[in-house]
């Protein structure tokens, strides 16, 4: 994946900003990943009758095509649903910088090549300041430079940050995660040996329990 | 060497490879899914060829989508057809691989975080994973448990395992007595409050202190269970006496030899006395009142017998924008009391607050009396075995004698995936975990709250403080 991200970055300043908002539960009854663009912080960019919310960043002109989102402390929190990275990947969203992110959506990003910056507050508060103004043209673009670990504003402010290893190669490389992890099955097997021999009680326990109330033991 | 933590040995005893500094492939003994985190996970392998490897580990329910209408649970249907999509899609995949299923029309169907300990599935020392965030209920037993992504559920369904970021270790230890009408739901609450939304992330807190000891096996799972709306990787809580009388009660395939061995290793699942916890928070269960929430994030709550606070008061911008958010949505004033906001329904049931000593404290609080005119309330048990114990003991009757409808379980009204939603405007006094905007339905309003104070606001029509409509015994 290009490790240089440029575009428009729309300003979210609120803290907690939690899936359940990012991607409502109305568009989660599926059982493949199409049409989450749409489902995107919809209550957020639609009003009841779904008609846009023109004061809502995501529908105004100057944030149309945003690449790139700056949120409070907390984004992504609480529901585990990776239809919330899937919907904001699908939306053209490729970055979120935040202070901070909820733990599983931060896995998920990991896992879908979405990319998370983390900075300190303070620096999110002055990036929120400058890609809110939109007085001066492209005045809310930036590049998130993955090599160099830096985010840059169109006014020429910077901040620094440091990726964690696995997001960084996960992100530059992508991976079959699972394929990786099936070349290590003889290790897994090998633990498993050792730790039913320890804890026999442990192994099968769903077929064991399911076939114990099918017999109507209890 | 210093003293390992209860969370380090669960994750020592089940670390299979260490993949670089900070990540280890984590063996998981169970695995448990639902209709909508996992098709993407079995559409996955399906397009590599791959099969589930452990197929005797993994047990799946429907449980979110699932309508919960008073019919016979063999007659239940889901007419919604994207939901019914799902459900199919699920049974399909259990057929296929061979996994333990409990599916819309089975008698034993219900939330997978309340059938899972009370089928005996849950034994302290094993590592529980689910495509669900309040799969750290099980740490309640002494489980590491905790929820994940859809990727996360494919990688287990074809290794077992887990790419897993060790977490920190904090420790929450609360001493004291619970006073008269406080419940673990207010201390998870007040915890919540007090250490905020993101307090304990990249943390697995162990509760610990006289007032955790003195909880029962299901009042720890309510404790354990919204953790994570402090942001908590894991919570446990170390097995003792009540953790071993709930498992042997539940989990019946122990017996003889296993169930001494069983015993044995349980009773080593606990910290030791030298180890080192990155972060400590001491609570005294005395300060603790009935607690509910006034905001859109769980942190934002309060003692009933407080007043909502002030936006303005607030020095910080970010968080100031947010209390005004939560402010304008949820419809109430800075300044106000919390005590007296009318409510429109009542909502008692969730894997925070769906079992039988949930449904017990509710029957008692309205025996004998009506709710408020005003007020649709509803219980939704959490299993058809807690709706069939609460037929057994009398329960079933004297919350539709009240007024409550009573209905089938699942996850309901706690996210309204299904057709139980609140409309817009609506306010609603609710045992679940997530005050979260539009959660409950879009621009309806959740205040999250205890069983016996859900049960009074019913009675009441408002917010009140339960201690005050507590029956004579």
């Amino acid at each position: 994946m290009n490790p240089l991200i440029e575009g428009i970055a729309a300003p979210l300043p609120f803290s907690n900003l939690d899936t359940d908002q990012i991607m409502p539960k109305q568009f989660l009854r599926i059982i493949d990943k199409a049409g989450l663009d749409r489902g995107l912080l919809y209550d957020l960019r639609f009003d009841e009758h779904g008609a846009p919310r023109p004061g809502f960043v995501l529908n105004q002109q100057a944030y149309t095509g945003a690449s790139v989102l700056v949120a409070g402390p907390n984004f992504g929190c609480g529901s585990s649903r990776e239809h919330a990275v899937w919907g904001l990947q699908q939306f053209g969203i490729r970055a979120v910088i935040a202070p901070s992110f909820g733990e599983i959506f931060y896995f998920n990003a990991v896992n879908n090549g979405l990319l998370l910056v983390s900075l300190p507050p303070a620096e999110v508060d002055a990036l929120l300041a400058r890609v809110s103004n939109t007085d001066l043209a492209g005045g809310n673009r930036v590049a998130v430079d993955v090599m160099a670990g830096q985010v840059r504003a169109a006014d020429g402010w910077t901040a620094n940050f440091t990726l964690p290893e696995r997001h960084r190669r996960m992100f530059a490389q992508g991976q079959d995660m699972v394929g990786a992890s099936l070349a290590q099955l003889p290790e897994v097997e090998r633990f498993e040996a050792a730790h039913w021999a320890r804890h026999p009680w442990m192994k099968d326990v769903a077929r064991t329990v399911r076939d114990r109330l099918d017999a109507g033991h209890e | 060497m210093p003293g390992m933590t209860l969370y380090d040995k669960l994750v020592a005893s089940h670390e299979v490879a260490r993949i670089d500094d900070e990540h280890i492939l984590l063996y998981v003994d169970l695995h448990i899914m639902n209709e909508y985190t996992s098709p993407q996970a079995f559409s996955g392998l399906a397009a590599r060829g791959r099969d589930v490897l452990r197929p005797g580990q993994q047990m799946a329910v429907v449980d979110h989508i699932i309508p919960t209408h008073p019919v016979p649970a063999a007659l239940r249907v889901i007419p919604d057809d994207a939901s019914s999509r799902q459900a199919l899609n699920l049974k399909r995949n259990c057929d296929e691989q061979h996994i333990a299923l409990f599916d819309t029309t089975d008698p034993l169907q219900g939330i997978e975080h309340v059938i899972a300990p009370e089928h005996g599935m849950i034994l302290p020392g094993m590592v529980v994973l689910c495509g669900d965030s309040h799969t750290t209920t099980y740490g309640a037993l002494g489980a590491l448990g905790f929820g994940i992504g859809t990727s996360e559920v494919e990688h287990i369904l074809a290794t077992q395992t887990l790419v897993y970021r060790v977490a920190r270790n904090m420790r929450i230890r609360v001493d004291g007595v619970l006073g008269a009408g406080v419940s673990a739901k207010d201390l998870v609450i007040y915890v919540v409050h007090r250490i905020g939304a993101q307090g304990a992330r990249g943390h697995a807190v162990e509760f610990c202190g006289t007032a955790i000891d003195a909880l029962s096996a299901e009042a720890r799972m309510t404790l354990c269970n919204m953790t994570v709306e402090a942001g908590a990787r894991a919570a446990l809580i170390a097995p003792d006496a009540v953790t071993d009388a709930y498992v042997t009660a539940h989990a019946l395939q122990l017996r003889g030899e296993t169930l001494a061995a069983a015993r044995a290793y349980w009773s080593a699942l606990r910290s030791d006395d030298d180890a080192a916890f990155h972060v400590e928070h001491a609570f005294d269960a005395a300060d603790i009142a009935p607690f509910v929430t006034w905001g859109t994030s769980p942190d934002q709550a309060m003692p009933v017998t407080g007043r909502v606070p002030d936006p303005q008061a607030e020095p910080d911008t970010l968080a100031r924008l947010a209390l005004e958010k939560a402010m304008d949505y949820i419809g109430l004033a800075p300044g106000m009391p919390i005590a007296g906001v009318p409510i429109d329904r009542v909502f008692i049931g969730s894997c925070t607050n769906g079992r039988i000593e949930d449904l017990r404290v509710v029957a008692a609080m309205v025996r004998g009396r009506k709710v408020a005119a005003s007020v649709r309330a509803m219980v939704v048990p959490g299993s058809g075995a807690v709706r069939a114990q609460a037929e057994a003991e009398g329960l079933a009757a004297q919350l539709i004698d009240a007024g409550f409808e009573w209905r089938q379980p699942g996850c309901s009204m706690c996210l309204a995936m299904n057709d139980d939603v609140l409309r817009p405007g609506e306010r609603c006094a609710s045992t679940t975990n997530r005050n979260f905007e539009g959660r409950q339905g879009r621009a309806g309003r959740t205040h999250l709250m205890s069983p016996a104070m859900a049960a009074a606001a019913a009675l009441a029509g408002r917010i009140v403080d339960a201690r005050d409509w507590e029956q004579a015994k």
